[in-house]
């Protein structure tokens, strides 16, 4: 028993499509102001858990808790209000790209339906997005009323983190916020999210397959095989664990417990 | 599993299937309406998304909802004139031209056009924010999307749709007038004259009861077709055609449907 209630507590989470098992009895903690970094290759389930905690998928069993409370035993009212203080950035920006990028960034100001929070006037919410675009180190004199085809990836991703961001959500999600980038855009998106979530005091939740991003955003880590926690532990022990699989996957080894087959039989 | 059962009975398992299937597409459209409607009446209503889909949806339809009424209606007059002319009751022709123009053509006419122009449009735009996770960012963003997205553009095609009908049977009644005119050899005053005494208030009324169903027909085809694209571009174009061709049927279905209802007494 921990002395106090963690952000997020998962437990026994199970989800399936038909046959296929896509997460088997995970549980986890993720304790308020930490960052907990979930790593495991392409279809190991990984979006799957963090569309389920956003409440975009309903597991099969398992409960999920948040500030103590499982979020499938409240009301849709309550649930809604739970999704507000949360933020994601996804992976592939997912920018609505009919608004120009201030409305993106103060989206959730200007159209959501925010219970108990005041209601923002036009002008205050482009304010706003200026000084969070300025946080994500974009000028917005030169972005605010550009639309997001025009940026480039990594200028996106930005933006993004900036949806994200600017109504302070207590919880943030990040879905590989690095993947797509050159290791340079990698860094500095990094840095922006260990930055942000510092300044805001959010707990965040990243899943990533990038070694590096992992060991700079994460304090605790897990990995995810075939839609089972099979190691949790300090981030910065990611490299130095002996669990076989952990290793060849943070090694990029190709011999090992993980078989990827490519040839057909 | 198919292959171990007989011949009849996989006939049987096919038919089955497909009534189930369709039964469940039926449920899931009956859902999706009903969640459509009630959201335009409970707030937030989002108005700037409404006024959008009014200009898109009336305002840019009228050229070519203009075009085919005008010429819709010039061609009744000259088929009814070789149709008419040995019967020596040519007098008729004005009211053929405005019966046909405000009971059938102008509603049917307009719907299909701002069906192939409309709908495919809102399936496009709904089908690639939904492949592209834009939807589920709106989630995320406390907007829920139907909201946001649907009931604006249910209410604004309802709308829409009948203002651009009375257009389009003054338009129709125009065409047939010129033709009658210039080449049919009618009197101006005459042809006004047996035009209104053939018509009346309520032919136009339920013309405009039509157009207003085929509108809330149009925007749903292009909502719901859109809103369930999965799997790229790909699925954005089968669910940009489905939705045409979907609205389209369930017009002429409704016409059907409605005129028994209003006519055939």
């Amino acid at each position: 028993m921990t002395q106090s209630v963690p952000k997020i507590r998962i437990r026994n989470l199970s989800k399936s499509f038909g046959s296929n098992h896509v997460l088997r009895d995970v549980s986890m903690d993720v304790e308020t102001g930490t960052s907990f970094v979930i790593i495991g290759g392409s279809g190991s389930g990984k979006s799957v858990l963090l569309r389920c905690i956003l409440g975009l998928m309903v597991p099969d069993s398992g409960s999920i808790e948040i500030d103590g409370q499982n979020i499938f035993e409240l009301s849709s009212a309550q649930r809604n209000e739970k999704l507000q203080q949360m933020g994601m950035l996804f992976q592939n920006a997912a920018l609505f790209d009919s608004l120009p990028i201030w409305q993106n960034v103060a989206f959730a100001l200007l159209y959501g339906h925010r219970k108990n929070k005041p209601k923002v006037s036009r002008h205050e919410a482009y304010d706003i997005a200026c000084d969070v675009l300025k946080l994500v180190g974009l000028d917005p004199t030169m972005v605010s009323d550009l639309y997001p085809d025009e940026l480039s990836g990594g200028m996106q991703k930005r933006v993004g983190l900036a949806r994200a961001i600017a109504s302070k959500p207590e919880i943030i999600f990040f879905d590989e916020p690095t993947t797509g980038l050159d290791p340079i855009m990698g860094a500095v998106i990094d840095e922006l999210i260990k930055s942000c979530v510092d300044t805001l005091g959010s707990t965040a939740i990243a899943i990533t397959h990038d070694m590096a991003s992992a060991q700079r955003i994460g304090d605790h880590a897990a990995m995810l095989y075939k839609g089972e926690l099979i190691w949790q532990g300090k981030a910065k022990d990611l490299l130095m664990t002996d669990n076989p699989y952990v290793h060849q996957f943070t090694h990029g080894l190709r011999q090992g417990p993980i078989k990827v087959e490519t040839k057909v039989k | 599993m198919i292959r171990q059962i007989s011949k009849p009975l996989v006939w049987v398992a096919l038919l089955g299937r497909m009534v189930l299937s369709g039964v469940q597409e039926a449920g899931a459209l009956a859902l999706f309406a009903l969640q459509g409607i009630i959201n335009i009446f409970s707030p937030p209503f989002y108005w700037r998304i409404f006024v959008g889909s009014m200009i898109n949806i009336g305002y840019l339809s009228l050229p070519v909802v203009a075009l085919t009424a005008l010429f819709s209606g010039g061609v009744i007059a000259l088929q009814s004139y070789t149709g008419m002319a040995q019967y020596h009751v040519d007098s008729a022709i004005a009211s053929i031209v405005v019966l046909a123009v405000t009971r059938e053509l102008g509603p049917v006419l307009a719907g299909l056009m701002v069906a192939g122009r409309v709908g495919a449009a809102m399936a496009a735009e709904i089908g690639t924010m939904q492949v592209t996770n834009q939807i589920d960012a709106l989630r995320t963003l406390s907007t829920n999307p139907i909201k946001y997205l649907v009931a604006p553009r249910l209410l604004a095609a309802t709308i829409a749709l009948p203002f651009l009908v009375i257009i389009a049977d003054i338009l129709g009644v125009l065409g047939g007038f010129t033709v009658s005119i210039m080449k049919l050899g009618f009197t101006p005053q005459g042809y006004i004259m047996a035009t209104f005494n053939a018509v009346k208030p309520m032919d136009i009324t339920i013309g405009l009861v039509k157009a207003g169903v085929f509108g809330f027909l149009i925007a749903l085809m292009g909502c719901y077709h859109g809103y369930r694209s999965k799997g790229g571009a790909q699925g954005v174009g089968a669910s940009t055609t489905a939705a045409v061709v979907a609205a389209s049927i369930l017009l002429l279905v409704f016409d059907y449907l409605l005129t028994d209802i209003f006519f055939s007494k």
